[in-house]
């Protein structure tokens, strides 16, 4: 019984979500990006280190179809490697902000009372550091790396999650079928896992799409400064960095990484909002 | 609102206290030990343990954090490792730089975003509503440290208009400040036009309009003003958002601004530096909060009253002169 119910909702909001046609090409977009990460070594014509310094700085033709990079290294299987870092910096660290945020916004939003003000005020300590200046410090004291940027901007987008998550639990926590739960002696933990978050997690949807573009760009922003994925291993911001010595005479090589980084922010925001606008059709304008 | 503004002050004092524990967390989680660094691979076991002893770093952690706060109380946050210099005269001469630019590209940001916003808003379901929207989407969705780049190689190296890098004239501001402000043009534009479409929605708009006001009126003087409230609150927002953002424009700029000089810090591991640095630019955003909150309870007295309910539950009872000097610095 309950299974069914649940994917009559999901089919509700494909349905909602079909008549908006920006998200449903921004939904093919982030498939295909999520397919190139995972095939990138079949998609590739090249390896990601393959150098040939005698063809540095090619541009595009029938072999180098994007041309190649001062390394002489090809620019197009750079970018097609570029994306499992890039997505993965997007996906995983929004998964760790995406837990842990959930878990303090659905223990501070159920309980209130000074469970709440004690969450709520560590977390206006948390945040009173800029979320980037947080990233930075975090990955530049862990060491620069591919996971502890992922765990650096993890644990910078915990108290957008946690308080969105709390707004969401505090309606919940007030409607009558926790009221049914409690009266039929069900366990707190029990009602917040089975009770709350299920019904609580609708508004986190729309941020954790929207939270996975804005960790791509602080990914690549970080990259960028060095303090994210090292090289050789290509990823998008980190290649821009490395365009940048050569910007002068090739402006193109930085070009084609920081078009990637656009399209799939831009696809995860129109996905976001269309996704909104799918869960709840009073705010669409 | 007297009351209410100083118990929003007092509040600042535990959050401080806050963010100096966790600044020093930070710091303690740090691998890499700033005295080897400090000397070299070359030192022996000795000498390296001789100087942490110097330096203080092997007491405990709050006597660590009181000798930070009670230096930061008497106007000294340290001396930097590295340059043997005062943080805070490092940081002053700093600090203008990077206010110029966060004020700047917030200003910037602000004089183009609200009226694209209000644009979008009275064209609704329009092309030039689309287009508006669909642009600050990608405005949004683009890497900033990216487009400065490429403003780089177009304004300063194809056409020689700017300055590439360095801010000694004031052409030298005008790369940066765009760059700042490309996203947060596009985020005020957003939440502008939806505020606005809220508000020409109410049933007071239709009054203004049934008494035969004409559209310019009904949207600037009767819309606007209800409709730019929650606007200041995301341009707070975005103000201190910019100060951590301001770290990679500096970096691209060459601009000697508070930024690069944390960043700096954090590759040297000058302790004194990072945990000044942050306390200041903490400070610095959560007064902005503080002073939003503040414009935001006078112009709208029903969040006013919520707040003051609040807050009687929360007020600190900390001295006021403990408060002024966490502020001064």
């Amino acid at each position: 019984m309950k299974k069914k119910r649940k994917q009559s909702r999901l089919r509700e909001i494909w349905h909602q979500l079909k008549k908006n046609k920006m998200a449903v090409v921004s939904l093919v977009v982030l498939i295909v990006l999520v397919l190139i990460a995972i095939f990138a070594p079949l998609l590739a014509p090249y390896s990601y280190s393959e150098q040939n310094v005698l063809n540095a700085n090619a541009s595009p033709s029938a072999e180098h179809l994007l041309g190649t990079d001062d390394l002489g290294r090809d620019i197009l299987s750079r970018l097609i490697y570029g994306t499992r870092q890039s997505l993965q910096m997007g996906i995983f660290s929004v998964a760790i902000g995406a837990v842990i945020g959930i878990i303090v916004g659905s223990i501070s939003g159920y309980f209130g009372s000074w469970v709440d003000n004690l969450c709520m005020r560590l977390l206006d300590i948390y945040q009173a550091i800029p979320m980037f200046l947080l990233c930075v410090a975090l990955a530049a004291i862990l060491g620069p790396s591919l996971r502890n940027a992922i765990i650096a901007l993890g644990l910078g987008v915990v108290p957008g999650f946690a308080r969105i998550m709390r707004a969401s639990v505090m309606t919940v926590r007030e409607k009558e079928y926790i009221e049914a739960a409690k009266s039929i002696n069900c366990g707190t933990g029990r009602i917040i896992i089975k009770h709350i978050i299920p019904n609580a997690i609708g508004p986190m949807i729309v941020q954790i799409t929207m939270g996975v573009g804005s960790c791509i760009l602080s990914g690549a922003a970080l990259s960028f400064i060095g303090l994210g994925v090292q090289p050789p291993i290509p990823e998008w911001g980190t290649m821009i960095s490395e365009a940048r010595s050569v910007m002068r005479q090739y402006p193109t090589q930085a070009l084609y990484p920081g078009i990637c980084v656009m399209i799939s922010v831009l696809a995860c925001n129109l996905l976001g909002d269309g996704l909104r606008d799918a869960l709840d059709p009073r705010l669409k304008n | 609102m007297l009351r209410y503004i100083i118990k929003r002050v007092l509040l600042l004092i535990p959050t401080l206290i806050g963010i100096s524990l966790l600044v020093l967390l930070l710091i303690d989680l740090t691998p890499g030990d700033p005295a080897r660094m400090m000397l070299g691979a070359s030192a022996t076991e000795e000498q390296v343990e001789e100087l942490r002893e110097e330096l203080g770093l092997n007491d405990g952690f709050f006597v660590r954090w009181w000798r930070f706060i009670s230096g930061v109380f008497q106007g000294d946050f340290g001396t930097s490792l590295m340059t043997k210099r005062p943080v805070l005269d490092e940081m002053l001469f700093r600090f203008r730089y990077t206010l110029i630019l966060v004020i700047f590209g917030t200003v910037f940001s602000v004089l183009l975003g609200i009226p694209i916003g209000i644009y979008a808003a009275t064209h609704q379901r329009t092309w030039k509503d689309n287009a508006a929207i669909f642009l600050s989407l990608i405005a949004v969705s683009m890497p900033s440290f990216w487009f400065a780049l490429l403003i780089i190689r177009f304004f300063g190296v194809q056409l020689q208009w700017l300055p590439i890098s360095g801010v000694d004239t004031w052409t030298g501001w005008i790369m940066p400040c765009a760059a700042m402000a490309l996203g947060l043009i596009a985020l005020i534009a957003r939440q502008m036009r939806s505020d606005m479409l809220e508000v020409l929605r109410q049933d007071y708009i239709t009054t203004a309009r049934s008494k035969g006001l004409s559209n310019r009126t009904v949207v600037y003087r009767h819309a606007l003003k209800n409709a730019v409230i929650p606007v200041i609150m995301v341009i707070g927002g975005v103000f201190g958002s910019s100060l951590g953002g301001s770290l990679i424009t500096e970096v691209i700029f060459s601009i000697p601004g508070l930024g690069q000089y944390i960043m700096t810090g954090l590759n040297n591991r000058d302790y004194p530096v990072i945990q000044s640095g942050i306390l200041i630019i903490a400070t610095l955003f959560a007064v902005i909060i503080l002073i939003v909150d503040v414009i935001f309870a006078l112009v709208d007295p029903r969040i006013r009253s919520q707040y003051t309910r609040r807050n009687k539950r929360e007020g600190g009872k900390k001295n006021e002169k403990e408060e002024e000097t966490v502020k001064a610095a």
